[in-house]
């Protein structure tokens, strides 16, 4: 059984395409097959996040209208060979996609035995999005602790539970996660950031993970290399607790107080 | 009261005031959610026909749209302020 996870949010910049690259190389190292697809028609930007940029000749709009097969579209990972990236299409054309077309290219992952297939939505709420999640048995809402990026998971809930296959067949529900993601416990101590508790209770479901706020973020997609791959970064430790708990693993929420050190270096620079 | 009561002032606990708002607003948004997709028009302009006889605050209306065997249900509360019967 090929598990299909979205990674979502509705609103744009809040850490979808960082956690999708992160949780995919993070289950691949853990012995899983796993494809990660970009839906963001258009914007392709995975291919730069995961660091194959250069090695994309096909895309998903390609296999969909048949002018590559899904093994040529698919680039295999320099650093995990159990793990493959689909870029998305740079075409103009939002009509590109379409749920048959998905479908297709997911029977034929599922065909070829991958154990998970991440799928990295675009912002918003349109055909592109709406399709990244249509056919998901798992999906990782991504939320800042900020206002509009809380009332629009919110919506993304909502849509997750009524516009999915799963619950227009009623085959059952889409699994949701919670990832609150650029979390500053400095900010959240002083009553100027939304804390945990506060996320958590206003969408009444607790969280699978808390992703500090890093600067190792931006260090890793310059590199081109998924910050789950750096083990001394904060953020890449709490993926990699993450990705433990959406395997069913049970560990504690880490890196949420203030941390003595990080406040010192952040003052004087070290 | 000078200088250092504005300086130990500043820095306010925004964070509550963006759960209060979150709060109120998410409550809001799932009680239409589902429903046809005139309910928050329909919502504010119950809201603005029942502003002219009471002074209620903007959250005070609720609409809630409910399934029960088969037909839709709209189900329309107004929370009045306390002091009504003083003001008539
Ligand atoms: N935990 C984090 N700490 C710091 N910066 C982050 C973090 N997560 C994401 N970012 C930054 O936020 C920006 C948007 O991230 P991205 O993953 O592209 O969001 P999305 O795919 O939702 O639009 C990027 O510049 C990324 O480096
Ligand atoms: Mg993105």
């Amino acid at each position: 059984m090929t598990e299909i996870l979205v990674v979502t949010s509705g609103k744009g910049g809040v850490g979808k395409t960082t956690t999708s690259a992160s949780l995919a190389t993070g289950l691949a190292q853990l012995g899983k097959k796993v494809a990660v697809i970009d839906f963001d028609v258009g914007l392709r930007n995975l291919d730069l996040i995961m660091g194959c940029e250069r090695r994309v000749v096909y895309d998903f709009v390609n296999v969909i209208q048949g002018e590559a097969t899904l093994k040529q579209a698919l680039i295999r990972d320099k650093r995990l060979d159990n793990l493959y990236v689909l870029a998305a299409s740079q075409t103009r054309d939002k009509d590109a996609l379409t749920q048959e077309g998905v479908e297709k290219v997911l029977k034929g992952l599922e065909e070829d035995k991958f154990d998970y297939v991440v799928c990295d939505s675009p912002a918003g709420i349109e055909k592109g999005a709406h399709l990244a999640m249509y056919f998901a048995d798992q999906a990782v809402v991504v939320v800042n602790p900020e206002v509009s990026s809380v009332r629009d998971s919110d919506r993304i809930l909502g849509l997750l539970a009524s516009k999915t296959r799963h619950a227009e067949n009623g085959s059952g529900e889409v699994a949701q996660h919670l990832l609150l993601s650029r979390y500053n416990p400095v900010r959240v101590a002083a009553g100027e950031m939304l804390s945990v508790q506060d996320v958590e209770e206003i969408l009444g479901i607790s969280v699978v993970g808390v992703i500090p706020e890093s600067e190792q973020v931006l260090a890793a997609s310059n590199a081109g290399v998924p910050v789950i791959l750096d083990n001394e970064s904060l953020a890449g430790q709490a993926y990699q607790d993450t990705v433990a708990r959406i395997l069913g693993e049970e560990r504690p929420l880490r890196f949420l107080d203030v941390q003595r050190k990080g406040l010192l270096k952040r003052m004087f620079g070290g | 009261m000078g200088i250092l009561d504005f300086l130990r002032s500043k820095p306010k606990n925004t964070a509550n005031l963006a759960r209060e708002r979150l709060r109120i607003i998410v409550a809001q948004e799932r009680s239409t959610r589902g429903g046809p997709d005139y309910l928050p028009l329909l919502r504010s302009e119950l809201l603005e026909v029942i502003r002219k006889y009471v002074h209620v605050d903007p959250d005070a209306v609720n609409v809630n749209l409910e399934s029960d065997s088969g037909h839709d249900v709209l189900e329309l509360s107004v929370a009045l302020p306390e002091s009504e019967d003083d003001n008539a």
